[in-house]
C-alpha cells in the first residue's frame, strides 16, 4: 500500500466501517451522513482531485438494498480511492457531490437513470442517457430483462 | 506570306442505318438508370463504420457500383444505410430522417444490429429497424466484410432494376 492510502486509511478510518485494499484501490464502506465529511477531507487533504464515477449495486432482498459507489483519483499522488455508501429501498438518496466536483452533476445524473438514486442537492436530475417517459430504472435487478419502451410506434404487423 | 492553316473539312456524315434507336421498356431503362446512382445517406451509429469505411475506400470501392458518393442531407440521397446499432432514443430521429428523404428511397440494414438489434435484447436497443421503417435489403455480420456489402449492393440493384419506377403518374 503507498504512504497517502496508509494515511487515508489511519485518518479516515474512525469516519469509515472499516477499510480494505482491493487491486491497490483503497475501499471504505461508509455511512450515508459521513459521505460529504469523508469525501471533502480526500479532496483537501489527500489532494483526491479528480471524481471518476458514482455508480451503484443492486443486492436484492437485502436490508440496504443499493450500494452507491464512488470512485476517486489523485492525480497529485496517482492512487485511486473507492467510497461505498449503502442506502435502503425506501429512501435511495445520498447527499450530491455537485458541491465538491462539477462533474458530478452528470454522472450522479446516469446513477439517477440506471439505479434511481436519489442526489440531494442535485439541482438537475433529468434524464442524461434515457429519455422523458421512461418508466423504473434499467439496470435494477428487478427491471424485466427484456423490456422496451419504445418511442416510435412500430409498423403493421411487427411486434 | 504564310500558307493558309489547314483545317479539317466539316463534311456531312451520310446518315448510317445502325443504332438509330434503340427499343427498351420505360421501367428498365429508368431502373438501369437507379441502379447506378445509388446516393447514399450514411446513417452511421456504432462500430459498423469501421467497416463501411473500409468499404467505401480503395480496396473494395463502392464507387464502382456508382453508390459511392454519401449526400449528408436527406432530401439528396436515395439509399439510407443504417449502420450500427439504433437505439430506442435514436429510433425517432431515423425515422424522421426516412420521412425527409424523396421517392424514390431504398433502405439497407447494414450489420447484425440494424437487421435484428444483434445481441442487443434490452430496455436501450431497437430490435432492427424493420420494425419502424421498411427495409429492401439486409446485410449480416458483425461488422459484414466488404465482400458482404459489396453483395448486398449488387443484390440492392438487381431489385431496382427489377422494380416498377412511376415517374409521371401512379400508373406510368
Amino acid at each position: 500500500m503507498s504512504d497517502v492510502l496508509a494515511r487515508v486509511q489511519g485518518e479516515l478510518a474512525p469516519m469509515a466501517q472499516g477499510a480494505s485494499m482491493s487491486h491497490g484501490i483503497l475501499v471504505l464502506p461508509i455511512a450515508r451522513d459521513s459521505l460529504v465529511p469523508v469525501v471533502r477531507r480526500l479532496k483537501s487533504d489527500f489532494q483526491f482531485d479528480l471524481f471518476l464515477d458514482v455508480t451503484a449495486v443492486d443486492w436484492p432482498g437485502e436490508p440496504l438494498r443499493f450500494e452507491v459507489v464512488h470512485h476517486f483519483y489523485s492525480t497529485r499522488h496517482f492512487v485511486r480511492v473507492r467510497v461505498k455508501t449503502r442506502v435502503a429501498e425506501q429512501d435511495p438518496t445520498v447527499d450530491s457531490l455537485v458541491s465538491l466536483y462539477d462533474s458530478a452533476r452528470y454522472m450522479e445524473r446516469e446513477c439517477h437513470d440506471m439505479y434511481g438514486i436519489g442526489f440531494r442537492g442535485n439541482p438537475d436530475l433529468r434524464p442524461i442517457l434515457l429519455y422523458e417517459g421512461f418508466v423504473g430504472h434499467p439496470l435494477r435487478k428487478d427491471y424485466p430483462k427484456q423490456k422496451e419502451q419504445p418511442l416510435v410506434p412500430y409498423r403493421e404487423g411487427e411486434k | 506570306m504564310t500558307a493558309p492553316a489547314k483545317t479539317i473539312p466539316i463534311q456531312r456524315a451520310e446518315p448510317s442505318r445502325a443504332f438509330e434507336f434503340i427499343s427498351t421498356k420505360k421501367d428498365e431503362l429508368i431502373g438501369w438508370a437507379r441502379k447506378f446512382s445509388l446516393f447514399p445517406y450514411p446513417f452511421v451509429t456504432a462500430c459498423c463504420a469501421m467497416e463501411f469505411m473500409a468499404v467505401s475506400s480503395t480496396p473494395y470501392d463502392t464507387d464502382r457500383f456508382g453508390a459511392a458518393l454519401p449526400r449528408f442531407s436527406p432530401r439528396q440521397s436515395d439509399l439510407l444505410m443504417v449502420v450500427g446499432t439504433v437505439t430506442h432514443k435514436q429510433a425517432p430521429i431515423l425515422l424522421k430522417v426516412y420521412e425527409q428523404m424523396c421517392e424514390p428511397k431504398w433502405v439497407m440494414a447494414f450489420g447484425a444490429c440494424a437487421t435484428s438489434g444483434g445481441f442487443y435484447q434490452n430496455y436501450a436497443a431497437l430490435a432492427g429497424i424493420d420494425k419502424i421503417i421498411p427495409v429492401d435489403v439486409y446485410i449480416p455480420g458483425c461488422p459484414p466484410r466488404p465482400e458482404t456489402v459489396i453483395d448486398g449492393i449488387m443484390q440492392l440493384q438487381d431489385r431496382i432494376a427489377r422494380q416498377r419506377h412511376p415517374i409521371l403518374t401512379k400508373e406510368f
